[in-house]
């Protein structure tokens, strides 16, 4: 990889093949938000701290704040937020965010949704301390905290078909 | 000047990249932390070497002897490691307590240690538990003990073209115990006031021998080697305890900074060793 050059990966993001031109230090949220215009994914501090930026690389949460276009790799897969919902149908946990008063002003939203759903795909029955520890790094100002957690465990019972 | 971004799935070649530069290109791993120094204009980088995707420095196995962990694994790949959950709980405790999710699926061990922050968590377990560190170069490689690794504040004995690949543990004898703590602000995201290991072999009550390595204390980890003395061959009655309180409240020099105080500091490792000793 020589210097001053953009840098072509292929990549799937929300199930679609995308070939990225970017430079190699341009952050993901930036390639995210500006280049692709998947404005969902929000940046609250820029360091990693917040979690909102969260989004889900190779089936792990991570921070795209704090990931360059350099460190990803044909092949990689991104999952966003805009590919949890089906055009205007939400998925099970966008639904239960909004059921159970997880939403308010819906800047840290995107980034605990995605949270919820990494740890969904591995843990499909997460006590309330396990949902917890997952949401550990990510920052809300407006909640509490509480409901996103009932949001949370609301959304396991709906994808476990209504059981514990 | 533009800004320099080179990567490699190669070893000899990120070393050779890493020489070419004579070491002021940072590698970059995870970026967890080095990425942020960068943004935030704390430490001034005109470039990467990106090792992220040398795959022989991911892995963890066992070597008969000692458990070899490559340097690029991640804190979460360590929590979720069953060798590492037989042999060494404590080094998932410290992976645990380490960020929050999002950082333990990036942040490597390597990184952990290399970074040099004298309040990084990995390093007090890896310290007590005798680790050895691979340090390779086009020339050649070579182990370093861990207790020969800090030199300074955020300095290593790493010459400035060694990178750091392999982190060997020696499994433990029988009847060792290896206890960590943490504490900060709160359980996630925090930097620690005082990180603590504790390695003992009790024997009947008896302290037949125990290591305490300690960060966030000092210009690096430390080893508590008065207070060990101490300890050392001794049965552990109340009085002990409140000795060795005394012992490592006094031993430790932290200081004063923006987390916590250094009287706050020396209570906590006098607390510290007191629950280590009550609960053994």
């Amino acid at each position: 990889m020589k210097n001053n050059m953009k840098i072509k990966i292929s990549i799937e993001i929300n199930g679609k093949d995308f070939e990225i031109e970017a430079l190699p230090e341009t952050r993901l949220v930036d390639l995210l938000r500006n280049d692709l215009k998947l404005t969902g994914t929000k940046e609250g501090c820029g360091e990693g701290e917040c979690g909102a930026c969260t989004v889900i690389l190779n089936g792990a949460a991570v921070n795209s704040c704090i990931i360059l276009c350099g460190q990803l790799k044909t092949g990689d897969r991104l999952i966003t937020i805009e590919g949890l919902s089906d055009g205007d149908k939400l998925s099970a946990i966008q639904d239960a965010f909004v059921k159970n008063g997880g939403v308010q002003c819906g800047i840290c939203t995107p980034g605990m949704i995605m949270v919820a759903y990494a740890l969904l795909e591995k843990n499909g029955s997460p006590t309330r301390f396990e949902i917890a520890e997952a949401i550990a790094g990510n920052l809300c100002r407006c909640t509490g905290y509480t409901k996103i957690i009932d949001s949370i465990e609301c959304a396991s019972a709906a994808m476990n078909g209504g059981k514990r | 000047m533009k800004f320099s971004y080179e990567k490699t799935s190669s070893l000899p070649e990120a070393m050779a990249l890493y020489a070419e530069k004579g070491g002021r290109h940072p590698v970059l791993a995870g970026g967890t932390d080095l990425i942020v120094q960068w943004r935030s204009g704390a430490r001034k980088v005109t470039g990467f070497v990106d090792i992220g995707s040398v795959d022989e420095l991911h892995g963890i196995k066992d070597c008969g002897d000692g458990i070899e962990i490559g340097a690029l694994s991640t804190h979460a790949d360590i929590m979720a490691n069953k060798l590492i959950s037989k042999y060494f709980p404590a080094l998932a405790d410290a992976c645990r307590s380490i960020g929050a999710v999002q950082i333990r699926n990036r942040g490597t061990i390597g990184g952990n240690i290399m970074n040099g922050s004298p309040a990084a968590d990995c390093p007090p377990v890896i310290m007590v538990l005798g680790a050895e560190l691979l340090a390779q170069n086009i020339l050649g490689e070579r182990w370093i003990h861990i207790d020969n690794l800090f030199t300074g504040y955020r300095t290593t004995s790493f010459t400035k073209d060694e990178l750091l690949t392999k982190i060997k543990i020696p499994k433990l004898a029988s009847g060792e115990i290896v206890k960590f703590y943490k504490v900060g602000t709160r359980k996630a995201q925090s930097i620690s006031k005082a990180v603590m290991c504790v390695r003992a072999k009790i024997v009947h009550g008896g302290i037949e021998d125990i290591a305490i390595a300690i960060g966030s204390v000092a210009p690096t980890v430390i080893r508590a080697k008065g207070t060990e003395a101490l300890l050392r061959g001794h049965v552990i009655t109340s009085a002990l305890i409140d000795q060795a309180i005394l012992s490592l409240e006094d031993e430790v020099q932290p200081i004063d900074d923006v987390r916590s105080t250094a009287e706050y500091r020396k209570f906590v490792c006098g607390s510290l060793i007191g629950k280590f000793l009550k609960e053994v």
